[in-house]
């Protein structure tokens, strides 16, 4: 099976990369790629402070090629969170933009390649990983300690071809950023776009600022993907109206858009000769795992499709028996070869092995139709989605808890909802909840409740509260 | 309260920003709130408070306090 990060000299010249002032050619980035990888040594952990960069993306690439195990951060984290990462997991190197200004005596620069440094500890710190493993992302938000996904080299592999195949790429394709590449779905994009010698358009400016649909035009760019947040600001832009000669796929993944918005898309693209894929994914399935066909998107609207080539689904019941008929709920399971090999929250979990064996509980309840299409009705578990990111509720119930507040936490997606019985902290308790999670503050809602509601034997009843 | 106060009023609001940085500085993404979620949120804050509904280049012109007033000029809204 062809890697994307492995086979990338078959493209020689075409371009890989072009952002707003630069465009390279994939023979260009692998020259980029050997003077990064004189510098490193395989088996060693990397920091990545991702952007949507040349500099970023051939860093990532580059360690993939040369065995060092990348860990994916946004460039935007919590300082305090950042070095808690640091002291926690010893990475042997940080590529980050030479902007960010927290490092000391304790890191040496020895590279760099645009606006990105290459830092290397002074003190030597060895690791063990497990040979398989390849890449670490976070997931779960930024609640304090992150739980990392530990994804092997065939998970990456496996998952980029799946996909490819889902959504037809080829080399005529052309993508244009708009989501972080240190976040899964955005990841994939790029992963299954350079398994195919595309362009790929690198930016950070979002839909909502001009440079961006000039860079679309400039670029020409034929597809680009969105969480639900992205649809809702693009319907209200008035999607149907603007002008975008160019465009002929967009994806949606990262939470479950509203049935009216999907059919609104189906149309709106139908209408124009774009293709509007659905697709359902989770960080621990590597990026994605199920994706509803273009051509169904009317007709199943609502639904988060088939799974991905060489992947399948099952439902299971409360008792863990497998649900064999249609329309009835239960706990959607996925097996397949992108099923990561598991978590890791310590430096010891890096040499473990693969923990799923190609099974995931996706935590989320779902149903088949007759026809053997998926649909996401609910959740097992106390999470929300917040513009696409997963926030546990009990996690923002322990991060409060350890900066002092006491509060209990509900939620819907793109809601958080904190009751509190300090009255006099609410406004305190947003902007804390909002910086430590990296959420915009319109997300949520803190309230003033005098006694938690709870049952005999003093559990909470959440379902007591009030989302509206 | 003045066209003035309620336009300032969207911003404090929407951002979390103080009245003193209420000036030419303050642009789409110099400060944390204002990303594209909050840019959304004051587009709706200031679609209700002067019961206008602003056009897609607008929204995405809509960089700044200051460019903002020129905008809300065109809707007949005078800041």
């Amino acid at each position: 099976m062809k890697s994307f990060f492995n086979d990338l000299e078959c493209f020689s010249n075409s371009i890989v990369f072009s952002t707003k002032s630069e465009q390279i050619t994939y023979e260009h980035l692998l020259k980029d790629i050997q003077e990064f990888s004189i510098h490193v040594k395989s088996r060693k952990l990397a920091f990545l402070l991702c952007e949507n960069s040349i500099e970023c993306v051939l860093g990532y690439l580059a360690c993939l090629r040369a065995g060092v195990v990348p860990l994916l951060i946004g460039s935007s984290i919590d300082e305090e969170l950042l070095l808690n990462l640091i002291v926690t997991y010893h990475p042997n190197f940080i590529w980050a933009s030479r902007n960010s200004d927290l490092f000391n005596e304790k890191w040496k620069m020895i590279h760099s390649n645009r606006s990105y440094q290459l830092l290397e500890r002074t003190d030597q710190f060895e690791h063990s990983f497990h040979p398989d493993l390849a890449l670490l992302l976070m997931t779960s938000g930024s609640t304090g300690s992150p739980i990392l996904v530990r994804i092997s080299y065939k998970n990456l592999i496996e998952n980029a071809n799946s996909i490819s195949q889902s959504l037809g790429i080829s080399q005529h394709d052309i993508p244009i950023t708009t989501l972080p590449m240190n976040y899964t779905y955005g990841l994939s994009i790029i992963n299954s776009h350079l398994l195919h010698g595309c362009q790929i358009v690198l930016t950070e400016e979002s839909i909502l600022s001009k440079n961006f649909w000039d860079l679309i035009n400039a670029k020409r760019a034929t597809t680009f993907s969105g969480v639900p947040y992205t649809f809702q600001m693009l319907r209200r832009l008035g999607f149907e109206k603007m002008h975008l000669p160019n465009i002929s796929k967009i994806t949606q993944a990262g939470g479950k858009l509203d049935l009216s918005m999907v059919k609104y898309f189906a149309e709106a693209c139908a209408d124009r000769g774009i293709q509007f894929f659905v697709m359902y994914g989770q960080t621990e399935a590597t990026a994605r795992m199920s994706c509803l066909p273009a051509k169904d998107a009317l007709r199943k609207a609502g639904s988060i499709g088939v799974p991905i080539s060489n992947g399948s689904f099952y439902l299971l019941d409360n008792v863990e028996n497998v649900i064999s008929v249609s329309d009835e709920v239960g706990e959607l399971y996925y097996k397949g070869p992108n099923v990561s090999m598991g978590y890791a929250n310590a430096l010891s979990d890096f040499s473990k092995g693969d923990e799923n064996e190609g099974v995931l509980a996706t935590g989320d309840l779902a149903k088949m139709d007759e026809d053997g299409y998926y649909y996401i009705v609910g959740r097992k578990k106390r999470f929300i989605k917040v513009f696409g990111n997963r926030i546990s509720l009990d996690e923002v119930e322990n991060l409060c808890f350890k900066n002092g507040y006491y509060c209990i936490c509900i939620g819907i997606d793109d809601k958080l909802i904190i009751y509190t019985t300090q009255e006099n902290l609410l406004k305190e308790l947003k902007d804390t909840v909002s910086t430590k999670i990296g959420i915009h503050h319109s997300a949520i809602s803190v309230r003033y409740i005098s006694d938690f509601p709870r049952n005999d034997s003093g559990k909470i009843l959440y379902s007591n509260l009030q989302v509206d | 309260m003045t066209n003035r106060e309620k336009y300032d009023q969207v911003f404090i609001d929407s951002f979390s920003v103080t009245k003193d940085q209420l000036n030419e500085g303050l642009v789409y993404q110099s400060v944390q709130q204002w990303d594209s979620i909050g840019h959304m949120g004051m587009v709706a804050a200031l679609e209700e408070s002067f019961d206008i509904m602003l056009e897609t280049d607008d929204i995405i012109d809509f960089g700044s306090y200051t460019k903002g007033i020129e905008i809300l000029s065109k809707y007949e809204v005078v800041i």
